[in-house]
């Protein structure tokens, strides 16, 4: 099949502002964005910058906006976008050239929450217990690959790039509800924060946003209420 | 190209599970420590890990480090370096209470342990029978791993190069003096001087067609060592995984025929049963490719295609199981559900709607084996310590850890689950190394001209005039890589790649590239990776062709039988002048004598 491809160009050391090149391709209805692009530099331009790596939806390297909707390029197919097929830089963050906005900001949101594991006892000789419901109680939050395409996708961040965004609290709730974690209370207060979750406004767009179809918004309604209720059930 | 010194006691180069434990380790011991990624670090290829990582825990049926170890000998065709694997599987079970004491989510038994699932070539040595060894988190134990070593390092303050890529190590009278870094985002260079280095940026799968690799994985850092003259190991040992999505290569974890997956061919058979009698589906990965590449051969691919089904449907798996006499650990017949197997595989179920547009719990995954893991590579002593010759001499403060360093633990076929194993047992044991070596030794003298190798590299490639294309090289090695490299091996074949690798080599020197800026000029890395891969390519090409025996993933057609008399040994290969130089190493044996390999 035939398809147009309209990607967003920029290079900030010729361009005084971006455009966007068109390049008409022949695709299989199975090919990956991701592989459209690469056959844009093979065979076209080999100027276009990307960011890709494992091209299989795990490494969180490419994400960009889709036909309007943040999605990773190695995890969106062909058939699934149509024949016209806009690329472009995730919004928020700025610019760096292409499709490559600059992550600074978005690492330096996520290592806000202390999104680290924390519990300061000796550790016994074997395995910390959990139970499977435990376990099971985080298991949506731990599938994050920090990707930015939630918080990229969020009003409230495109407005006010203070707010933590929508990846940050996944972060920390991975964290939160752990029941081996003992640093829950640290956490939450930092998420009471005036950049923290009572900047969402429920919009879903992360929900909708998220490669690895995490319920993010019904997470950060999770840490609302536990700030709420200073419960962690 | 502007130039930026630093100094360090430690450089980590590679930020996946070998790096960052690295790193840990180095920084825990008092040792100031970079570590340098061309990616961001959580994007590293660890990530990518699914089914799990090997300990013999017992936490669900009798198991032993011993059964572990002598496995991983089996399973390396007897090429593994034995006081190493004992090392490795001795090490692991404390391993991964340490990785559970730092975060690592992995799944629970009922009593609130570590979960296991069976694996391929992993058994109980009683009875022969697959055994539950694999801890893991979902299907996606690696991201798991990657994540809260990260997490651990952020929260020491470990300091990060993040998108800079290595290009070169520089020596004074033999010994590190400094790590050269490419700084994507700038095009800057940066001289990083340090006392030692650890090197650990994973494996080479990209000079293959079909792989599961990241196209990141270039085999970056062994090309730097070639071209600084020091050897590599046992090259021609590299791993194809059996089940990769037909044509893209994404791989299918092996934990799906650990949970009672079987592989079927066209006329419905799971064919396993003829190819290893007695573990069938969960034989290791080098017999399972080589039945499934026979199977395609004598025309029993699915529809006569290239490819076999790996069937995870719950009926198929109970019927085959109930054949088997498959139990529970209390001793109940195994049956699966839907539902349990959507629990246990959420992320191949999710690959599988996304790539092929099926439904695994309804229709059976179409595969064929994929380029996988590189046995060899940097050639180290147990302690992680680079070596420069058969007679095991170090090169003071350079270390490797993970897939790109050869132990060998792997010998001539990796088990699955040894891989992420490998990565923290020997990642640590880098870092504490490089640290001691570091607290000992001062900074080797600087060269002035520290950058003048990498600079004179990128500038060629920038100014280049020819008519070739990157692309285009690229896409001729791999398939030359993927007919004549690939599962079965011929001299033939392998003098064919061999012309081929070295045309493209001088292809290669007319090259042009349209990106000129130095902002994110991600045309000129992949062009430098491009060197890097043919490199790699023409020294596993001609240790392939100079092995004439079959042993674990390599497989001479020509020679079909393993030669104990002539080959239990290592290669080293040095790339001079253009010409390469074998040598030999022993392999280690501590108590398993080497004897025929049956599953």
């Amino acid at each position: 099949m035939k398809v147009t491809l309209k990607v967003f160009r920029y290079n900030p050391e010729t361009d005084q502002r971006p455009r966007y090149d068109i390049f008409h391709l022949e695709a299989d209805p199975n090919d990956r964005v991701l592989d459209l692009l690469e056959k844009v530099k093979a065979e076209h331009d080999g100027s276009l910058a990307y960011r890709r790596s494992c091209a299989h939806g795990v490494c969180g390297s490419d994400g960009m906006r889709i036909n309007g909707r943040n999605r990773l390029a190695c995890k969106t197919l062909v058939k699934d976008v149509g024949t016209t097929i806009v690329v472009e830089p995730m919004l928020g963050l700025p610019v760096q050239k292409d499709l490559i906005v600059d992550m600074e900001p978005f690492f330096e949101a996520y290592r806000k929450v202390m999104p680290w594991f924390i519990n300061n006892d000796p550790p016994p000789e074997k395995e910390r217990l959990q139970t499977p419901e435990e376990r099971a109680r985080f298991d949506d939050t731990t599938k994050c690959i920090l990707c930015a395409c939630c918080t990229t996708s969020c009003p409230v961040f495109w407005a006010d790039g203070s707010y933590f965004g929508p990846a940050a609290i996944v972060n920390a709730h991975r964290f939160i509800f752990d029941s081996r974690d003992q640093a829950a209370a640290e956490r939450l207060s930092i998420l009471a924060q005036e950049e923290g979750v009572w900047r969402c406004r429920t919009s879903f767009n992360c929900t909708e946003a998220c490669p690895r179809e995490i319920q993010i918004t019904k997470a950060i309604a999770e840490v609302k209420r536990a700030i709420i209720t200073g419960r962690l059930d | 190209m502007q130039v930026h010194t630093h100094t360090f006691d430690v450089v980590v180069i590679g930020a996946g599970g070998a790096g960052l434990m690295a790193a840990l380790y180095a920084s825990r011991n008092q040792a100031k420590t970079a570590v340098i990624s061309k990616l961001y670090p959580t994007r590293s290829h660890t990530g990518a890990a699914q089914g799990g990582i090997g300990a013999a825990l017992g936490n669900l049926e009798e198991d032993h480090p011993e059964w572990h170890a002598f496995d991983t000998v089996k399973g390396s065709d007897y090429l593994g370096d034995q006081d190493a694997i004992e090392f490795m599987c001795y090490q692991a079970p404390e391993i991964v209470y340490e990785l559970e004491h730092m975060g690592v989510p992995f799944d629970r038994t009922p009593d609130g342990r570590i979960m296991q699932r069976r694996f391929g070539g992993h058994t109980n040595n009683k009875t022969g029978k697959p055994v539950r060894r694999a801890c893991h988190a979902a299907d996606r134990t690696g991201h798991m791993i990657l994540q809260t070593l990260y997490q651990q390092n952020l929260r020491q303050g470990t300091h990060f190069f993040n998108e800079f890529y290595v290009t070169d190590i520089l020596f004074h009278e033999g010994r590190v003096a400094a790590v050269v870094a490419y700084e994507l985002a700038t095009g800057d260079l940066h001289v990083f001087h340090t006392k030692a280095a650890i090197i650990a940026t994973g494996g080479w799968g990209q000079l293959w067609e079909v792989t599961s690799n990241a196209k990141t994985l270039t085999g970056d850092l062994p090309a730097v060592l070639l071209r600084r003259g020091l050897p590599l190991e046992d090259m021609e040992f590299f791993q194809f995984h059996p089940t990769g999505i037909f044509k893209l290569g994404i791989l299918i974890t092996e934990g799906v025929r650990g949970e009672g997956g079987v592989l079927i061919n066209d006329l419905g058979e799971r064919f396993m049963e003829k190819y290893a009698p007695t573990v069938k589906d969960l034989a290791s990965r080098d017999v399972v490719s080589r039945a499934i590449y026979l199977e395609v051969k004598a025309g029993r691919g699915i529809g006569g295609g290239k490819y076999v089904y790996l069937d995870v449907r719950p009926e198929t798996v109970n019927k085959y199981a109930k054949l088997d006499g498959r139990t529970n650990p209390d001793g109940t017949p195994y049956v699966v559900t839907e539902e349990i197997l959507r629990k246990k595989l959420p992320d191949i179920i999710d690959f599988c709607k996304t790539y092929l547009g099926i439904d695994p719990m309804k229709e059976p995954i179409p595969v064929q084996p994929t380029a996988h893991y590189a046995m060899g590579g940097i050639p180290t002593t147990i302690k992680a310590e680079v070596i420069r010759d058969e007679n095991n001499t170090v090169v003071p403060g350079l270390y490797a850890a993970g897939e790109v360093a050869c132990v060998s633990v792997h010998g001539a076929n990796r088990l699955g689950t040894n891989s992420l194993l490998d990565i923290v047992v020997f990642g640590k044991v880098a870092g504490k190394e490089a640290a001691a070596y570091a607290k000992q030794a001062s900074l080797a003298p600087l060269p002035k001209d520290a950058a003048d190798f990498t600079r004179e590299q990128l500038e060629r490639i920038k100014n280049g005039r020819g008519n070739e294309r990157v692309a285009h090289i690229v896409a001729e090695m791999k398939e030359v890589m993927q007919e004549y490299v690939g599962v079965f091996r011929t001299e033939e074949g392998l003098d064919k790649a061999l012309e081929k690798i070295r045309e493209l080599k001088e292809r290669f020197q007319h090259i042009s590239i349209t990106d000129k800026s130095s902002k994110y000029n991600l045309e000129l890395m992949e062009a430098w990776e491009a060197s890097n891969m043919l490199d790699l390519a023409e020294v596993t090409a001609l240790s392939a062709r100079n092995r004439t025996e079959s042993r674990g993933a390599h497989w001479r057609e020509d020679y079909p039988k393993r030669d104990d008399q002539n080959w239990l040994k290592h290669t080293l290969i040095w790339m001079e002048n253009g010409k390469h130089r074998f040598a030999y190493k022993p392999v280690v044996i501590t108590k398993w004598q080497p004897k025929e390999r049956v599953y």
